[in-house]
């Protein structure tokens, strides 16, 4: 596998930055907002949000995690159960616009997890995504609100982001598996 | 293998980053602790918060075993152990039958394995499961390929209780490797004293054992040592086991032993072994008192102490659904093999 650099500490900072500023505008303003940061990397992201809206606007608005693990719809054909992470949204949901926030865009399948999860905590009135990475391939009809930026792949690259909060640095790459090389699966 | 979404995949792929994996569980089958790992245990733990959070909600369920069929199977009497599993598989959105063996085909002639095969035939995903016999769910899983959960068999092993025994201790006292805990009363009959006997040493913590004398199994020093349950400690004396204790565990005494001969009356047994506050003084002061329940009140314990300020014994009851929960979703999902 070869890893390549996509975006660099500064780009991940800009990139929240402007997201930041599309949520406020779209919402106008940090009324009513939650932010949802979907287990592991989506909740640092978040948080992040959160400390730039607060700059900006001055309101400090409530950050949650969501651990979509129970809603997966590929449980049963995992061998490997995920480790089902915490979920805490410290707020009542209904009547809030929700922002959920992961790291990485793909099939769509963890956001519908994500939505039906949010669901059952209450009756928001809107549900918005925000990903920092949008690396397409979705099989579900859904979309994201607001993406730091769109990278083209292949089904057999990786995206993968590290933030520091988890990974002790920011970045974005993608492994490209090696064609024909003897590596695959050993990284 | 494209439906595994690319956070969590990715978080496989590189593998030093990623949460607390699966990778630790290697149960089929939840049998007993003695052959838990402390990585395992605390998986379940982790699980189990997870699940404390969704039964924290208004609406308690959540859809991940839908389409799973979890059958309790009891050949023994029990309230609250089987509906505490029952709720955790309604909780998980699982489908439930629960069979009284005593209506079921055993009384009329049906063998356990035959009893098991059909209900397996059925479609069950597990099978949790209570036997009057030591060792009945173990010769269960030689003749089914369906995951089993060990709901209490015979004198030999709770282990469902005991993870919710630790677990509630957990939540309160941090290092539990730091902790001594003294578990008093009937420990010859006491599956769940077994049980929580692997659990606490796996944790590290010491357990010190007390009870009457002829409610003591026979062999439990040599057993200790042949197992190097090194952290174990067997005390007669009760001032003495209760002494510095960080938690105490009492067992249900059994009334029907009286008539067996093993216990010369329930008052002598109320005046030397019961949890009385004078007794409860000479452990920790933030001590925590337990009972796997049901608790015969004015006899293992007085009701004051039930129901005091240092008593678990209701959070026991609400954490065994989380623990029951946890349990359902390791052995659960997966494929079907």
């Amino acid at each position: 596998m070869a890893e390549k650099g996509l975006m660099s500490d500064q780009d991940m900072e800009r990139a929240l930055v402007r997201i930041a500023h599309e949520i406020l505008e779209r919402n106008k303003g940090a009324q009513n907002l939650v932010l949802v940061g979907m287990q592991t990397r989506g909740v640092p992201l978040a948080s992040r949000l959160a400390t730039t809206i607060k700059q900006l606007e001055g309101i400090a608005v409530p950050v949650g995690s969501l651990d979509i693990s129970l809603y997966r719809d590929d449980l049963s054909s995992l061998n490997l159960k995920p480790v089902v992470q915490r979920t805490e949204v410290p707020t009542d949901v209904t009547a809030k616009h929700i922002i959920l926030v992961d790291d990485v865009f793909y099939t769509g399948r963890s956001i519908r997890a994500a939505m039906d999860a949010i669901m059952d905590l209450g009756r928001p009135k809107t549900i918005q995504l925000a990903v920092l990475v949008d690396r397409g391939h979705r099989e579900l009809p859904i979309r994201a609100d607001y993406v730091g930026k769109n990278i083209p792949t292949a089904t057999d690259e990786e995206v993968k982001v590290y933030v520091r909060e988890v990974d002790g640095e920011d970045k974005v790459t993608i492994f490209s598996p090696n064609k024909g090389g003897p590596s695959d699966g050993d990284c | 293998m494209e439906t595994v979404e690319s956070t969590t995949h990715g978080a496989i792929i590189s593998g030093a980053f990623s949460p607390p994996s699966l990778g630790v569980w290697r149960h089929r089958h939840v049998l007993d602790l003695d052959d838990f790992s402390k990585d395992e245990v605390g998986l379940v733990f982790e699980i189990a918060d997870a699940m404390s959070e969704v039964l924290s909600r208004e609406v308690k369920q959540v859809p991940t075993l839908r389409g799973k069929t979890i059958v309790t199977m009891f050949y023994e009497a029990s309230t609250r152990t089987r509906a505490s599993f029952e709720l955790a598989a309604k909780s998980l959105s699982a489908g439930t039958i629960s069979l009284d063996a005593a209506k079921s085909s055993v009384s009329k002639g049906e063998s356990l394995v035959d009893n098991l095969r059909t209900i397996q035939a059925l479609g069950a995903d597990v099978i949790v499961m209570r036997h009057p016999q030591s060792g009945a769910p173990y010769l269960a899983t030689q003749y089914l390929d369906t995951a089993v959960i060990n709901a209490g068999d015979g004198w030999h092993a709770h282990p469902s209780q005991a993870l919710l025994d630790i677990y509630t201790v957990r939540r309160h006292l941090d290092d539990l490797s730091k902790l001594r805990i003294a578990i008093i009363g009937d420990i010859m009959h006491s599956r769940v004293a077994r049980s929580n006997i692997w659990g606490m040493n796996i944790m590290g913590a010491t357990v010190v054992l007390c009870g009457p004398p002829t409610l003591m199994p026979r062999g439990l020093n040599e057993f200790i040592e042949r197992c190097q349950l090194s952290s174990v400690v067997v005390e007669p004396k009760l001032e003495s086991a209760l002494e510095g204790a960080d938690v105490i565990m009492l067992l249900r005494l059994q009334l029907e032993r009286q008539q067996s001969g093993l216990l010369p009356s329930i008052r002598e047994y109320i005046q030397r072994y019961q949890l009385t506050e004078r007794r409860l003084s000479l452990a920790k002061p933030y001590a925590l008192v337990m009972h796997p329940g049901p608790v015969n009140e004015g006899i293992e314990v007085s009701p004051e102490i039930a129901h005091g300020a240092q008593s678990v014994i209701e959070e026991q009851v609400s954490n065994g659904v989380a623990i029951r929960m946890a349990l359902l979703y390791l052995v659960a999902g997966g494929k079907s093999r």
